[in-house]
């Protein structure tokens, strides 16, 4: 093995571990709803490459409006699934989509875009 | 199901204003313009909250409306615009001013024009990105292929055919692919990936190394590299991806065609009777219960209501699939997007907005789209570790090519199965596998009167072996039908008849509506005599004179008061029509005892051909009757059912499905969505018969809106060839990953010595999801019979 087979593979592991670090185990960002005077829970999430926050907690029982704004026109995007709720809805790009619900079970409900690949929780408390 | 989703229409907001509530209060939804953050949003709100009248004023700053409650005695609606204009922004004509909880359906269907126009922009702006970068892609390939030629290859010098090459690249990077890096990297930082990830990262590994080759081409020499270039991979890789995306844009407009042919059946003005007889068009949103609208031939009826005066033939295929027209006439009930074909007619309206079939029919569509099914579950689990798990599998394609390659071959090698590796990966068809069959196929179902209620409801049909079928109401028409008439000695069928249908026009019980229309139905046209002097015996029968005779028709009690003794020949004739389970009427003329008749219900006409069609699809047809088992199974004969179970109470019907399955058997049950309702649960599929009107009282999983049983066997062929869709979709998105990225990481290469260029590694992975959605697509051409 010659040096710059040796440098290949020292840096390819460490691109795996990584890789495998940031996809897996780094912190998701966790946003609570705001509570409106009339009892309903507010939350703003971005939709840019991914939701943030991602892990969105609420209160069961209570009304709760999902504000999504998109803010990319990336196909990615453009899809939102809350299955549980079953809820399918498009989101225009640059525009803000509210999506209401009424959780009335605490648990973890997972959102994604169409494909699967964007995600998202609601931890419904 | 955890939870309920709030009513789009339900007021969120409570009363702001001190108003006095006199009269009817309405709705208006206001689109506000100008409103650029929350303090403008509660300054408009104050300012309607502030008008006199209004009762609660909420103002949504993400969808730019104003939901005004309010007494029509004391303001109006140009009244609220003023109050709005006066604060300062502007209020966007046309708006909906409806009875609350109306105009949902009118604001989805603008909704989803509004989207689809966006959408239509959208598709417009990615195929003239696909052809400029295919354009470039074409020429910069066409100059690579040139270099080959040894010719052109002395002549011109390669560093300066290598800026060439970049120069045209760059603008594809650009203009093409910028979508891409922009989203991987705004997905980079949210630590997510996606298939934008893999496509920035593979063409970006192929642009860098040709940039160095082309800046410093001497560098890579020194360490033994040679400076190849790979601006044809890069562009032609972009051009394809694009080429997929337009593809994959076209088809997916069409999985949804069904919601929006639905969606388009909305009618948009009414004819509305004022009370001084004027008529006058007024857009559907302003309609409020209890208006009379005006309907004419050729028209379409613009909401739900009961039809007052006049008559008609309704096509009603739209909402039930019910191919032939529906006669009307006063009392019926009409629905909205229905067509009027023959007469006109004035009806009262009963629903608006969200309360209308159509309205109801749309939205359990959209939550049926919208839902998840539990065969996805792996798919969905894959697809959310797919690209980092692909990001890290390219990276040890290319350290270990790297590693264990000659030293001359190696880089390229290495990075020619890095990027493949990135590029063939299609997390996309795994993802595109069942949401599309589910829509298309829900979709599908709607267009036939078929209705389901979820993706789950649709897996479980699937699966379904058996199919109960309550006989009546199901199998049955519910209505009585003259099976017997037995003349007594001195009479003949021929004679009697006349008698008994002239008494019976006159009676508006439906025994007598039965003999009246198997009279109507005999073959040779009966002699129409007049009767006077009718009376209806409530509880006993009927009576009046034909021909100066005395006829009665009625139960043994009627003849008994009548002083009117019945022979033994007529006792013998009902006790083996009440073994038969049927219902015995007695006829008498001139004070003699004349016939006995014998009623049943009805069979369905298409219910025979029903179970053939069920039992043609393998599956088991067992009928719940609470006839007596001699009737039981001589209708069970007439059907072709081999299974049936006899007098079983209504409450037993549940017990019955829970003991077939007790045996292992997945159970289809087949009522009426109100009678039939615990059975319909406790199945693994209820499928409710309904007609037309009881979408939402019919909570069962299917709902079949026309009544006929023929749709059970349609319901469950739909369901069977939408699963095996998926199936085939999911099959095919795994196959092709499991087959392709090994193939791209250079599997082959060292029996072979092939290896898979990342052109043709883009040209599958665009393909890979256009086939997912092309084998989704073809359950639209799937026959349902009618």
């Amino acid at each position: 093995m010659d040096i710059s087979q040796l440098l290949v593979t020292l840096g390819g592991l460490g691109l795996l571990a990584f890789v495998a670090w940031f996809f897996f185990w780094a912190p998701h960002r966790v946003g609570a709803a705001t509570l409106t005077t009339d009892g309903v829970q507010q939350v703003d999430i971005q939709v840019k490459g991914g939701y943030s926050p991602d892990v969105i907690e609420l209160r069961r029982g209570q009304p709760v409006q999902l504000r999504f704004h998109r803010a990319e026109d990336s196909s990615c995007s453009e899809e939102l699934l809350i299955p549980d709720f079953q809820v399918r809805r498009t989101l225009p790009a640059y525009q803000t989509t509210t999506v209401e619900l009424r959780p009335q079970h605490a648990g973890q409900f997972e959102f994604t875009c169409g494909m699967h690949m964007l995600r998202g929780s609601l931890l419904v408390k | 199901m955890n939870s309920a989703p709030i009513p789009t229409s339900a007021p969120v907001a409570p009363p702001a204003g001190p108003a006095p509530a006199t009269g009817p209060v309405h709705t208006a939804t206001l689109a506000i313009e100008g409103m650029s953050c929350a303090s403008c949003a509660n300054f408009v709100e104050r300012a309607l909250s502030r008008t006199p009248g209004v009762q609660s004023a909420q103002v949504n700053l993400a969808t730019e409306k104003a939901t005004v409650s309010f007494s029509p005695a004391l303001t109006s609606r140009p009244q609220l615009k003023a109050a709005v204009e006066a604060a300062g922004y502007h209020v966007a004509e046309p708006a909906a001013t409806s009875a609350a909880g109306h105009g949902a359906a009118a604001t989805l269907a603008t909704d989803e024009d509004e989207l689809a126009a966006r959408k239509a922009r959208g598709y417009q702006q990615l195929r003239q990105r696909f052809w400029l970068t295919a354009s470039l892609a074409a020429v910069i390939m066409a100059l690579s292929m040139l270099m080959l030629w040894p010719a052109f290859r002395t002549r011109v010098p390669e560093a300066l055919l290598n800026y060439v090459l970049l120069a045209l690249t760059v603008p594809v990077l650009l203009v093409g692919g910028r979508e891409f890096y922009v989203s991987a990297w705004n997905g980079l930082r949210h630590r997510t990936a996606s298939m934008d990830t893999l496509i920035a990262v593979g063409t970006g590994a192929a642009f860098a190394f040709s940039l160095v080759a082309t800046l410093g081409p001497g560098l890579l020499r020194q360490h033994g590299i040679a400076p190849v270039v790979y601006y044809d991979t890069t562009a032609t890789i972009i051009a394809l991806i694009l080429l997929g995306k337009v593809l994959e844009a076209r088809a997916k407009q069409q999985t949804s065609a069904a919601l929006r042919a639905l969606l388009g059946l909305q009618v948009k003005t009414a004819r509305v009777v004022r009370p001084d007889g004027r008529e006058q068009d007024v857009p559907v949103a302003e309609l409020q219960v209890g208006d009379l609208v005006a309907v004419r031939p050729g028209e379409k009826v613009p909401t739900d209501g009961e039809l007052l005066e006049g008559h008609s033939t309704l096509d009603e295929s739209m909402l039930t699939g019910e191919s032939l027209p529906v006669a009307k006439q006063p009392g019926d009930p009409v629905f909205g997007a229905t067509l009027n074909k023959t007469g006109a007619f004035r009806f009262r309206v009963t629903q608006v907005g969200a309360g209308t079939v159509l309205a109801q029919i749309v939205q359990l569509v959209q939550d049926a789209q919208g839902s998840r099914a539990p065969i996805q579950r792996l798919a969905d689990k894959i697809s959310g570790v797919f690209v980092p798990v692909v990001i890290l599998l390219a990276i040890a394609t290319f350290v270990l090519w790297f590693d264990l390659a000659p030293a001359a071959t190696r880089l390229p090698l290495a990075l020619t199965g890095f990027v493949a590796v990135l590029i063939i990966a299609c997390p996309c068809a795994l993802g595109l596998a069942t949401p599309t069959a589910i829509m298309v196929g829900t979709g599908k179902g709607a267009e036939h009167g078929i209705l389901i209620r979820n993706a789950e409801a649709l897996e479980k049909a699937y699966q379904v072996d058996t199919v109960v079928l309550d006989k009546t109401g199901t199998l049955t028409l519910g209505q009585f039908a003259l099976t017997d008439l037995q003349p007594l000695p001195g009479y003949s069928e021929a004679t009697v008849l006349p008698l008994l249908a002239a008494l019976e026009r006159h009676s508006e019980h439906p025994l007598a509506a039965a003999v009246v229309r198997y009279a109507d139905g005999q073959p040779a046209p009966l002699p129409s005599l007049a009767a006077t002097d009718f009376a209806a015996v409530e509880g006993l029968g009927a009576r009046a004179t034909v021909q100066g005779q005395a006829v009665l028709l009625g139960n043994e009690r009627l003849l008994r008061e009548a002083g009117i003794e019945l022979p033994p020949a007529a006792r013998q004739a009902a006790a083996d029509l009440l073994a038969q389970a049927k219902t015995v009427l007695y006829a008498a003329v001139a004070g003699q005892p004349a016939a006995v008749l014998g009623l049943a219900d009805e069979l369905r006409p298409t219910s025979a051909q029903a179970v053939r069609e069920l039992q043609a699809l393998g599956l088991d047809v067992v009928m719940l009757t609470g006839d007596n088992p001699q009737t039981a199974a001589a209708v069970a004969q007439a059907l072709g059912i081999k299974r049936f179970v006899a007098e079983v109470l209504p409450q037993d019907k549940a017990t019955q499905v829970q003991q077939l399955q007790a045996q292992g058997r997945v159970v289809a049950m087949v009522g009426d969505g109100i009678n039939d309702a615990p059975a319909l649960a406790l199945a693994d599929v209820g499928l409710a018969l309904g007609s037309g009107t009881d979408v939402a009282v019919a909570a069962a999983p299917i709902t079949l809106l026309r009544a006929d049983v023929r749709g059970v066997a349609s319901a469950l062929a739909l369901s069977r060839q939408t699963m095996r869709t998926i199936r085939q979709n999911l099959f095919f998105a795994f196959v092709y990953n499991v087959v392709g990225i090994p193939v791209a990481a250079g599997l082959l290469y060292p029996f072979t010595g092939w290896q898979l260029s990342p052109m043709l590694a883009a040209g599958a992975m665009a393909l890979s999801s256009v086939s997912v959605l092309t084998n989704s697509l073809r359950l639209r051409g799937f026959a349902l019979k009618q």
